[in-house]
C-alpha cells in the first residue's frame, strides 16, 4: 500500500505535540564542561521535565548527588517501589498528556520497572524510564546488580538506548522523549552505565535529533484520497457507528469527534480507554462496548453497516470471536499506527495519521445525515436492557460508583485498578471529560491504580488543575502497591482512595462461578486482607469504612469535605456481585449474557 | 515469484513437526524480506524478536554492511502465513532502527547463496567431483589428501542441486551463507 512507503525521505512535517525544547535560544549551561550525571539533570531541565518518579541505588547515586547539589527545576518524588514509580509516571502522562519520567537504579531497580513498562507499551503511554547500569567495562560480567536491561525490556519498549559514551547522553535523552511522545506513544528505556555518569564532556542539548534517528518516521497527515473515500462511505451508510479508542484521548481529538458525531448524527461507543473522549450524557453516547460493554452498544456493533474505528485497535476484549463480530459492517480505521491496520479485523478504508488531523480533514467532507431510524432502533435496545444492578438493601459496588459520580458531578479524574470494580467503574461513572479515566487496559495490571492515581495527582497539581482524583481499587489489587500510601501522605495529595472490598479476587471468582462449576480456587482473600482503615492510618491517612448504602453515602459526603489531603474509604460490598452484561471470552458478541435484576 | 508450498510440502512439514497453520495452509508461502538497518547495537535483535515471538522459524538470515557503513542490510528468509508476515513487516517498519523494509517476494528479484562444501574424494572419483563443480561453475578452495572444499554460488535451487549431486560421495561439512537478494531494477518500456 502506498502509504506504507518506507523510504527514509518520506517523513513529512514535524510531529504534533513535539518540541518542548525547540525554538528556544541557547540553553543555560551550554558549552560548560560537566559530568554525565550533571548533564543528565540539565538535559531533563532542558526537556521541560517537571516531575521525576524515582528510587536511588548504587548505579545512579551520582545523579542523586547532583539532584541534591543542583536543586533542579524538576521535582523528584521518592517512590517506595520502582513498579509504583512506573505506574505513577503512567498516571502522570495520562492525566496531563506530558511524558512521564522514571529514574531507577540497575538490576532490581530496573527489573521492578518491567511490569510498568509493559503496561505502558500495551496502553501506548508515553514514559521514559532511566535505568542505572554497571560501568561499561563490567557489562556482561555478572557484576553486582547487573541486568541486561535493554535485553529484558526489548520487546516491551517502543525503543531503547544505552548511553555508552557520555557524548551521546544529550541526543539520546532528546530522542527518547521525542520517540515516547510522538506517533503512537510508548515507553522508552535509557540505560545509563555508571562510568558514563562520572565521565565529563561539554553540555550541548540538541533541539533536533531526526538525523540521529532517521529510521523513525511519523506520518501525521492523512492521505486526502483516503479521507474522501471515508466521507463517501459515511454518506452511503444507513447505520453508521463510531467506535472510539484511547487514541482520541491521546491525540486530544475529543472536540473533533463530538463535532463529527453531531454533524452526521452518528452514535458513539468507546473502548475502555476511549471513555471520556465522548461525553456519556450525550444522547448519541452508547457507553462502552465489548466484553463488559453495554448490551445496546454491542447490539449496535452487530447491526451497524459502517464501523468507524478512531484510535482503537480491535482488541480481543472488544471483539470477542472475530468471525462473528460486526458481521454487516464495512470498516473505516483511523489510526496513527500503520501496524494496527487490518491486524485483527479487515479494514476497507485505512486513514493513517494523527486522528485529530484526520477528523479535521474529514469534517468538511461529511454532510449532515438523517439516521433517526437507526437511533430509534438503538433506543429500543437501550430500553430493553439498560445497565442495572440489584437493589436489595445491601451495599453493591455499582451503588458506590454511582454515588461517586453524583457527588463529583463527573468533574474528577478517576483511576481504576483491574477486575470487577474496574468494569463497574467503566460502566457506571458516565465520564464527561477526556483524560478523566485512567486504567490498566491492555496488560491488566493489578496494583496499577494507587500509584497511577498518585502520578495523576502530581500532574494535576503541577498544571494547577483543581480536580479531585478518585482512586478506585479492589481489595486484591490495592495491596499490591499499597506502599505508595506513604508517598501520598507525605505530599498530602488530595486523592479519594476508594477500596471496593468484596473479600475476593472478584473477577476470577466470577469466572469460577460461571465457567468452573463454582470451584473458588484461591480467590478468597478474607484471611489475608489487612484492616484497610488501620493500614491507611498507619501511613497517616484518614480512613472510613462503610458496610451499607446509607453508610456509603455518609462517608462519601464526609470525604468530599476533605480537600487538602488524602482520605481512604473502604466499602464492604457483597462478595457475590457479578459484572453484567458479559460476552464470555472468545464467544461471539451475539452470545452476550445479560442479567435481569430485581429493581 | 514466491515459492508456493504444495500440499505435499505441507504434509512433509507437518510430519517433521514444523508449524503449518492448517486453516490457512493455502496462504502459507516463503517470503524473502529485506531490511536496511542502522548498523548498531541491538538493532538486529529487535528485528529477529518480531519474527521469533510469532513462532516463525528463520530459514536464513544474512547480514552485511552496505556501501554506507552506518547501514547494514539483512536478507531474511522465512515461511509463514501471508497475512501474519504482512503484519510483521508493518511492525518492522515501526522499528526506529529500520530504515527500509521490503518483502522482495512481492517483486521481481535476484537471489544468490554461497555454499562451502567439504567432501571426501578418492583418486578414482576426483575427476568426477571436479567435473560436477565445473558444471556448476564452482571452484576448489581447499584440498587435502582425502578432502576437497568447493565453493558454489547461485540461486538456492542451484545450490541444493549441487548438494544433492555431491551427497553420494560423502559430505564432511557444509556451510551456507543464507540467501542475499535484491530487487531487479525497473526497465522502462518493457
Amino acid at each position: 500500500m502506498e502509504q506504507h512507503s518506507t523510504r527514509p525521505g518520506s517523513m513529512t512535517g514535524t510531529p504534533a505535540g513535539d518540541g518542548q525544547a525547540q525554538g528556544q535560544p541557547a540553553l543555560p549551561h551550554t558549552g560548560v564542561t560537566m559530568t554525565g550525571a550533571e548533564i543528565f539533570v540539565r538535559a531533563l531541565e532542558a526537556e521541560g521535565v517537571k516531575v521525576v518518579f524515582g528510587h536511588p541505588g548504587g548505579a545512579v547515586i551520582k545523579i542523586y548527588d547532583e539532584i541534591a547539589r543542583l536543586k533542579p527545576t524538576f521535582e523528584h518524588v521518592l517512590v517506595r517501589h520502582e513498579q509504583g514509580g512506573t505506574h505513577a509516571a503512567e498516571g502522570y502522562a495520562k492525566a496531563t498528556g506530558q511524558v512521564g519520567t522514571v529514574l531507577v537504579t540497575s538490576g532490581p531497580g530496573a527489573t521492578n520497572c518491567v511490569t510498568g513498562i509493559a503496561d505502558a507499551y500495551m496502553d501506548s503511554v508515553p514514559i521514559v524510564v532511566f535505568t542505572g547500569q554497571v560501568p561499561v567495562p563490567l557489562i556482561g560480567n555478572d557484576a553486582f546488580q547487573e541486568t541486561d536491561t535493554i535485553g529484558v525490556t526489548r520487546s516491551i519498549t517502543k525503543h531503547s538506548f544505552q548511553v555508552r559514551r557520555v557524548e551521546d547522553m544529550t541526543w539520546m535523552i532528546r530522542a527518547a522523549y521525542h520517540i515516547a511522545r510522538t506517533g503512537r506513544p510508548g515507553p522508552v528505556v535509557v540505560d545509563l552505565p555508571k562510568d558514563v555518569l562520572l565521565a565529563e564532556t561539554t553540555f550541548q542539548y540538541p533541539s533536533d535529533v531526526q538525523d540521529r534517528i532517521r529510521g523513525y518516521r511519523v506520518h501525521t497527515t492523512p492521505n486526502p484520497a483516503k479521507v474522501e473515500r471515508a466521507a463517501r462511505m459515511i454518506a452511503r451508510a444507513r447505520r453508521p457507528l463510531l467506535y472510539v479508542g484511547g487514541g482520541v484521548n491521546g491525540a486530544g481529538a475529543a472536540p473533533e469527534l463530538l463535532e463529527l458525531a453531531h454533524k452526521a448524527r452518528i452514535p458513539v461507543t468507546t473502548t475502555l480507554h476511549g471513555l471520556g473522549a465522548f461525553p456519556e450524557d450525550d444522547p448519541l453516547s452508547l457507553g462502552m462496548l465489548g466484553m463488559h460493554g453495554t448490551w445496546y452498544a454491542n447490539q449496535a456493533v452487530q447491526h451497524c453497516d459502517l464501523l468507524i474505528a478512531v484510535g482503537a485497535r480491535f482488541d480481543d476484549r472488544v471483539t470477542g470471536k472475530l468471525e462473528a463480530w460486526a458481521p454487516h459492517a464495512k470498516v473505516i480505521h483511523m489510526d496513527i499506527d500503520q501496524a494496527c491496520v487490518s491486524k485483527n479485523v479487515w479494514c476497507d478504508c485505512a486513514v493513517l495519521g494523527d486522528v485529530k488531523e484526520s477528523l479535521r480533514a474529514l469534517l468538511p467532507l461529511v454532510d449532515p445525515k438523517d439516521t433517526q431510524a437507526w437511533l430509534d432502533e438503538i433506543a429500543a435496545w437501550r430500553a430493553e436492557c439498560p445497565l442495572a444492578y440489584e437493589h436489595d438493601g445491601r451495599l453493591h459496588a455499582q451503588f458506590v460508583i454511582e454515588q461517586l459520580r453524583a457527588i463529583s458531578g463527573g468533574d474528577a479524574v478517576v483511576v481504576s485498578d483491574v477486575g470487577q470494580h474496574q468494569m463497574w467503574t467503566a460502566q457506571f461513572f458516565r465520564y464527561k471529560h477526556p483524560r478523566s479515566h485512567i486504567t490498566s487496559g491492555g496488560l491488566g495490571t493489578m496494583g496499577f491504580c494507587l500509584p497511577a492515581a498518585m502520578g495523576a495527582a502530581f500532574g494535576l497539581r503541577e498544571q494547577g488543575k483543581d480536580l479531585p482524583v478518585i482512586s478506585i481499587s479492589g481489595d486484591g489489587g490495592f495491596v499490591m502497591n499499597a506502599q505508595e500510601l506513604g508517598v501520598i501522605a507525605k505530599h498530602r495529595l488530595p486523592i479519594k482512595i476508594v477500596v471496593i472490598n468484596n473479600q475476593f479476587l472478584g473477577m476470577v471468582r466470577q469466572w469460577q462461578e460461571l465457567f468452573h462449576q463454582e470451584r473458588y480456587s484461591q480467590t478468597n482473600l478474607a484471611d489475608t486482607n489487612p484492616d484497610f482503615v488501620k493500614l491507611a492510618e498507619a501511613f497517616g491517612i484518614e480512613a472510613m469504612r462503610a458496610t451499607s448504602p446509607e453508610e456509603a453515602e455518609d462517608v462519601i459526603a464526609r470525604a468530599w469535605q476533605i480537600t487538602d489531603r488524602p482520605v481512604l474509604l473502604e466499602f464492604r460490598v457483597v462478595p457475590e456481585g457479578m459484572v453484567f452484561p458479559m460476552v464470555p471470552a472468545g464467544a461471539a458478541t451475539d452470545d452476550m449474557i445479560t442479567a435481569r435484576f430485581k429493581e | 515469484m514466491p515459492d508456493t508450498l504444495t500440499s505435499q510440502q505441507i504434509l512433509r512439514k507437518q510430519k517433521m513437526g514444523e508449524p503449518v497453520y492448517s486453516d490457512d495452509a493455502e496462504h502459507i508461502h516463503r517470503h524473502i524480506v529485506m531490511v536496511l538497518l542502522e548498523n548498531h547495537l541491538g538493532a538486529l535483535n529487535r528485528v529477529i524478536n518480531l519474527f521469533s515471538q510469532r513462532g516463525f522459524n528463520l530459514e536464513s538470515v544474512a547480514v552485511g554492511e552496505t556501501e554506507d557503513p552506518t547501514v547494514s542490510r539483512l536478507t531474511i528468509v522465512t515461511t509463514g502465513n501471508d497475512r501474519i508476515i504482512k503484519q510483521v513487516i508493518r511492525q518492522l517498519n515501526n522499528l526506529v532502527d529500520a530504515l527500509e523494509v521490503e518483502d522482495l517476494t512481492e517483486h521481481e528479484y535476484v537471489e544468490r547463496e554461497l555454499l562451502l562444501l567439504k567432501v571426501k574424494y578418492t583418486p578414482e572419483n576426483r575427476a568426477a567431483l571436479m567435473e560436477n563443480a565445473h558444471i556448476f561453475r564452482g571452484k576448489v578452495v581447499d584440498i587435502t589428501k582425502d578432502t576437497m572444499t568447493f565453493e558454489v554460488t547461485g540461486p538456492t535451487k542451484k545450490v541444493n542441486a549441487f548438494l544433492g549431486l555431491m551427497k553420494p560421495y560423502g559430505i564432511v561439512e557444509t556451510a551456507r551463507s543464507g540467501r542475499v537478494a535484491m530487487r531487479r531494477a525497473l526497465v522502462f518500456g518493457s
